[in-house]
């Protein structure tokens, strides 16, 4: 079977991808000085850093889930070799000229190595071609602003102009502040680009990481056919903190937690990072038909 | 500030309706001047004049603009929410949807609608009348003012993000012509889940962001009591967001905001919302939805 993506198989920028992906997986942005150990913040006992990665970055101890960075979850995705980035050099502006953004984006651009809080790419899982997007927290919190929203939908108008499915990894704090209204409206831009691409028959699955919240939860996060998460994700619209002062009292145990939303219904599956790439390739195999030979797409 | 203006124009008015005498003259030279004064706004002026309580609310609009307003409440899942209002109605003889946010002018409606601020059950709502709009080929008029979508325990566990994104993306693909008018405060994704449209109008003096000011003061500086600085830096007055390109046009208001003479107001959105309405009902369901997507698109592309 000859297949477009075949092409790419040694793509160029192969090299870089596994390059950032190792460089994430070490935990830290500046691999000259890589701490050996890091201890988890939930249950403050400490791993060396191989323990952690071979345990995908999940607590060996505790078993809270760390967040990790965007290339290095795409390595944990993608069939090796068969990565392609989409967009890469895409980034944000400074709609408002709000005071300082312009500074705080170059530093978060030199603190992680990202040019923005999402990486998109087109490669294949278990040999079967999608377009993978995936949001990382650690660039000004996963907020979305207009080069978020701007990356995520030239992934999806791709995701249906090559007729392949889509799966995002949300992490996102909501809107990004500083880019105003601009901001806000990427939520109707990634909304309609995801209803363009259901109404052509288009495969979405929504793969909900912590934390999930505001702006990006009010749009495309919560537009999947299958949505899954992360076991204990934070996930909602409003933050806790919010609520809180709103209603004035502690909230329960657990709330807006993956495991709450499956609970409510917002939420097809939970499925543990170590199940991650077997749960999507088995996924994409279900609809398999429909993005090949399906009527409409 | 304009609320201290606002308050002098009051007193300055009371003094006239009581006073025929020699003060008349200056009385009314005072009230020139003061009106004068409202002219130039700042955003923090603006977002006190589209919170104002008796600017007017959306049974207000719908008495002035449309008839035979017939409401239709609930979800048809689990609850009718108040705070946001929708029905049929004619405009100039023609049938419409008219859904907007719902606010009280005193504290007792304020209470009855939670202060405009919906629940997932209330954009369920609107989204099912937008739905049943569409399939009877009636145009869709919303009218924007909340504060933003509830942050309560049940409205999460109902799924309040869920609902605005499904807003959000079924807005984008009606095949009927959908018209937006921000009248007061339209804050957050509470705001825009009624507002996906093919043309936005907004008040002179509506505000229209991503968050309301002390929202946004307190994430980013972790203090809400620095709202007004937010005002100034949000760019969120209808002049701002006009050449930001956001939306299509401006409806002006009386001097000192519409609460002092709605009628005026009322004539003149009813004016330029039928030359709006005119061309979108001449276009086809597809052109509609081909042009919405492009509208948005557009937004932050490089």
């Amino acid at each position: 079977m000859i297949h477009l993506l075949d092409s790419i198989r040694s793509a160029p920028g192969q090299k870089a991808f596994e390059w950032k992906a190792r460089r994430e997986a070490q935990g830290t942005a500046q691999p000259w000085q890589p701490p050996q150990f890091f201890t988890c913040p939930k249950c403050q006992r400490r791993a060396t850093r191989a323990v952690w990665a071979e345990h995908l970055y999940v607590c060996p101890n505790c078993g809270q889930y760390q967040p990790i960075g965007g290339y290095y979850r795409l390595s944990m995705v993608l069939d090796h070799g068969s990565f392609r980035e989409l967009n890469g050099r895409m980034h944000g502006h400074d709609p408002l000229h709000f005071p300082g953004y312009s500074e705080k984006l170059a530093m978060q651009k030199k603190k992680t190595g990202l040019d923005e809080a999402v990486v998109s790419a087109v490669g294949r899982i278990e040999g079967q071609p999608a377009v993978v997007v995936v949001m990382d927290s650690r660039f000004f919190m996963g907020s979305m602003g207009e080069g978020v929203g701007e990356k995520v939908t030239l992934a999806v108008e791709y995701a249906a102009a090559h007729r392949l499915p889509l799966i995002i990894f949300t992490a996102s704090g909501g809107a990004r502040m500083q880019e105003g209204i601009f901001s806000l409206m990427q939520m109707a831009k990634t909304s309609a680009a995801i209803a363009a691409f259901a109404e052509k028959g288009g495969l979405f699955i929504s793969y909900l990481t912590h934390p999930t919240t505001g702006g990006v939860t009010a749009s495309f996060a919560s537009l999947g056919d299958v949505t899954l998460a992360e076991p204990g994700a934070l996930i909602g619209f409003a933050g806790p903190r919010v609520i809180e002062q709103t209603i004035g009292q502690k909230l329960p145990a657990g709330f807006q937690r993956s495991e709450y939303l499956e609970e409510h219904g917002f939420v097809d599956q939970i499925v543990p990072r170590s199940e991650m790439r077997a749960t999507l390739a088995r996924l994409l195999r279900l609809h398999q038909n429909h993005t090949k030979g399906g009527k409409r797409l | 500030m304009i609320r201290d203006i606002l308050n002098e124009i009051d007193a300055v008015e009371q003094a006239l309706a009581r006073d025929d005498g020699p003060q008349r003259a200056y009385l009314t030279r005072r009230r020139a001047d003061l009106l004068a004064g409202c002219k130039a706004l700042t955003p923090e002026d603006r977002v006190f004049l589209a919170r104002h309580t008796h600017r007017p609310k959306i049974d207000a609009y719908i008495n002035a603009l449309f008839t035979d307003f017939f409401e239709q409440k609930g979800d048809r899942q689990c609850r009718e929410d108040p705070s946001i209002l929708g029905g049929v109605a004619l405009y100039k003889g023609q049938p419409v949807t008219v859904i907007g946010h719902r606010k009280g002018s005193d504290l007792q409606g304020n209470l009855k609608y939670n202060f405009g601020m919906p629940g997932p059950e209330g954009y369920r709502k609107a989204l099912r009348l937008m739905k049943q709009a569409e399939k009877f080929g009636r145009p869709i008029i919303t009218f924007i003012d909340t504060p933003g979508a509830y942050p309560g325990l049940e409205a999460e566990a109902r799924g309040q993000g869920e609902a605005i994104a499904r807003n959000l993306a079924e807005m984008s693909r009606l095949e009927v012509p959908v018209i937006a008018v921000v009248t007061g405060e339209g804050s957050s994704g509470g705001a825009l889940a009624l507002g996906v449209a093919d043309r936005i109008l907004m008040l002179e003096n509506a505000v229209y962001s991503v968050l309301s000011p002390e929202g946004f003061a307190s994430i980013l500086w972790k203090d809400a009591s620095r709202h007004g600085e937010a005002c100034a830096l949000m760019k969120l007055t209808a002049q701002d967001l006009y050449e930001g390109e956001i939306i299509d046009e401006i409806i002006p208001e009386p001097l000192g905001g519409a609460q002092r003479a709605p009628e005026a107001l009322f004539a003149k959105l009813d004016e330029r919302l039928q030359a709006q309405l005119a061309p979108l009902r001449r276009m086809s369901g597809s052109a509609l939805v081909a042009q919405r997507y492009k509208k948005y698109r557009r937004i932050g592309q490089e």
